[in-house]
């Protein structure tokens, strides 16, 4: 029987571990619901093109009339220029989702990078880089994200950027005390002994002791970049092109159009419900993962 | 306004070290901390609006026809014929005088601009953040206490609801709810007498619906860090010192917990002002409340530069202020980090 490699061991320990993991996270009545809201969204906004017409977002082929009230044709209705609003909600999904994620993980990846170099270099690099890590936390970032997203050439990857670029902050913060504590421990030392450079020590040891909080921080961080979008769109910055609606346009061209004054509810309540639903099935899964890996959190 | 949910490791780990040196030196270093943040606000307003754009004019009068004349005009008001460390010293140098440039719609000094709105936002950011507070603390205090009963139940529910909205949306459903009752627009009617009883009356009725707004939305963050923060203080042995001493629970609570929960809370309000002021943008926005954020609004609908500059610097260079302040005031408040 041979023994089997260092390699192997690692990765049955890690399969064994994120077993155990869903064991604990399966046990949450809200981390399931939110998994399956978001699994059945995800799948809705993948979807979108085999259930649905893309042609119909064609504001020149809209059937409909003019803000006309639900009915069994539109079941949400439709908008100004006569488009299905649930046509416009499920494509929405497509846009709001996509945005969200990107910029969470272009957010996310900054802050991984500049909070495991502040804390393993430690000294000036340390220093230099919390200093700007503490002015990006404090400075208004939807004031960045504006003046970003102004400055820069309309489109969805603007946003991104603009959205990316303000939100690192935090999980910079949390992913150096982690590294801290992390490097502290015995095991690290015993590599660096064994000659491990900072590559090794950072790849191999404190990347995957990290991971698991870079990801409960993501999941939480997805519903702060899916309002923030809408924020953003609805203030006139997002993509100004029809065929690409997302949820934070949609409610832009209500306002416009006075679906307030008019009382347009079907116009106004589908994309604001669904940016609300996606965003606490977000915020539910990452407080059940954030309990499975603190366990001072768990109720009871 | 990103990670509002799990904050107090964050406030943890903002509370100034319990050991520092003398009391001046902790001061200074504070005040020489926010000035530099200051520095790089002005930086990157520069970055921003003069760099970054590659075209400057061109940025400006995207979608929008001009005679070749009108550019050129513009482009020498602005310096921008100037190489670049000469337009970023000439900035810096009138930004000192107190002199934002022009805007370029309105057609006055930026900073004349801002002194006009900032009433109106002071007011309103002042009255919600008050409001949020006491109602965050007391729901947090509550349901940290009775955790996990019923009350703790609707109470985290509904924050985490209002918490996931978008600002401009929930204003939108109140303005298509409450439109019969309140007005829906602006600060102050025309035709209202001049007296202040009156004036300050229409004010206030003008305010009603943006400060619900508001308030809505930024309370839940509050509520939930003094949740937390309460329940990390509820396992501590000074409790259970306090409670075998025969204490009721009500003294518990008021005189042990809660005091030593509210400083992550305190620190946390000043962090998370930069939501505040973002919620205060998309507020203003909806009910066309003239403050900043309308007249960030204006300024970037218009892709007035000079302007969005202003409100820029303005809002930033606040919240960094009122940050700095935060530390200083930490320091009265918790007697561990005044020991030294």
């Amino acid at each position: 029987m041979t023994a089997p490699s260092a390699r192997r061991m690692a990765w049955r320990r890690r399969g064994a571990a994120f077993a155990a993991g869903w064991r604990e996270f399966a046990k949450q009545r809200t981390g399931l619901v939110g998994l399956g809201l978001l699994t059945l969204i995800v799948l809705l906004a993948v979807l979108a093109p085999v259930i649905t017409d893309q042609e119909g977002l064609d504001v020149t082929k809209a059937t409909g009339g003019t803000m006309e009230p639900p009915s069994s044709e539109f079941p949400l209705g439709t908008d100004r220029s006569g488009r299905s609003v649930l046509l416009l909600t499920l494509w929405g999904a497509r846009m709001s989702l996509t945005v969200g994620l990107v910029a969470t993980l272009l957010s996310i990846a900054i802050g991984t990078i500049i909070g495991i170099l502040a804390a393993h270099f430690g000294r000036w690099v340390s220093a230099v880089l919390m200093r700007i890590t503490d002015f990006f936390l404090v400075l208004p970032s939807l004031v960045l994200a504006i003046a970003l997203s102004t400055v820069l050439e309309q489109g969805i990857g603007t946003i991104i950027l603009a959205i990316g670029l303000t939100s690192w902050a935090s999980g910079a913060r949390l992913v150096r005390a982690q590294t801290l504590t992390i490097e502290a421990r015995p095991y690290i030392e015993r590599s660096k002994a064994l000659g491990g450079g900072h590559t090794h020590v950072i790849s191999k040891h404190v990347l995957p002791a990290v991971l698991p909080l870079v990801f409960v921080n993501t999941t939480l961080a997805v519903g702060s970049a899916i309002v923030a979008e809408a924020t953003l769109s609805f203030l006139g910055l997002g993509d100004p092109d029809p065929m690409r609606p997302s949820w934070g346009t949609m409610l832009r061209s209500a306002w416009l159009d006075s679906a307030v004054i008019a009382g347009a509810w079907w116009y106004l309540l589908p994309p604001g419900i669904a940016i609300g639903i996606v965003v606490l099935a977000f915020t539910m899964c990452g407080r059940a993962l954030e309990s499975v890996l603190n366990p001072r959190l768990r109720e009871g | 306004m990103s990670d509002t949910l799990t904050p107090t490791e964050e406030a943890l780990a903002e509370a100034p070290p319990p050991t520092g040196g003398g009391g001046l030196r902790y001061v200074l270093s504070k005040i020489g901390g926010g000035l530099v943040s200051l520095a790089l606000v002005v930086v990157l307003g520069f970055l921003l609006f003069r760099v970054l754009p590659g075209d400057v004019i061109q940025t400006m009068f995207r979608g929008r026809p001009a005679a070749p004349e009108q550019l050129a005009a513009v482009r020498r008001d602005l310096g921008l014929d100037d190489p670049l460390y000469q337009q970023f010293f000439d900035y810096v140098g009138r930004l000192l005088h107190g002199d934002l440039g022009e805007s370029y719609v309105y057609r006055v000094p930026v900073l004349q601009k801002i002194g006009e709105r900032l009433g109106p936002t002071l007011l309103l950011v002042g009255v919600s953040t008050v409001i949020a507070v006491a109602l965050g603390l007391w729901l947090g205090t509550r349901s940290a206490w009775h955790r996990g009963g019923r009350f703790d139940r609707v109470a985290t529910g509904v924050a985490l609801t209002l918490w996931s909205t978008p600002t401009f949306w929930l204003g939108m459903l109140l303005l298509a709810a409450a439109s019969g009752l309140f007005p829906t627009a602006g600060f102050v009617n025309s035709d209202t007498a001049p007296d202040f009883l009156s004036q300050a009356l229409d004010v206030a009725h003008h305010m009603v619906l943006p400060t619900i707004t508001l308030v809505a939305v930024i309370y839940a963050q509050y509520q939930l860090v003094m949740r937390s923060s309460l329940i990390e203080e509820m396992g501590s042995d000074y409790l259970t010192t306090a409670r075998a001493k025969g204490l009721r629970d009500d003294l518990v609570r008021r005189k042990h917990a809660v005091p030593n929960a509210l400083l992550p809370t305190v620190t946390l309000v000043f962090l998370h002002l930069g939501f505040v002021i973002a919620g205060a943008v998309t507020v203003e926005t909806v009910f066309s409340w003239p403050g900043l954020g309308l007249l960030t609004y204006d300024a970037l609908s218009n892709r007035d530069l000079p302007l969005l500059q202003g409100t820029f610097i303005v809002l930033a260079g606040a919240v960094i202020a009122m940050n700095v302040l935060a530390d200083l005031l930490y320091r009265v408040l918790d007697p561990r980090v005044r020991a030294s």
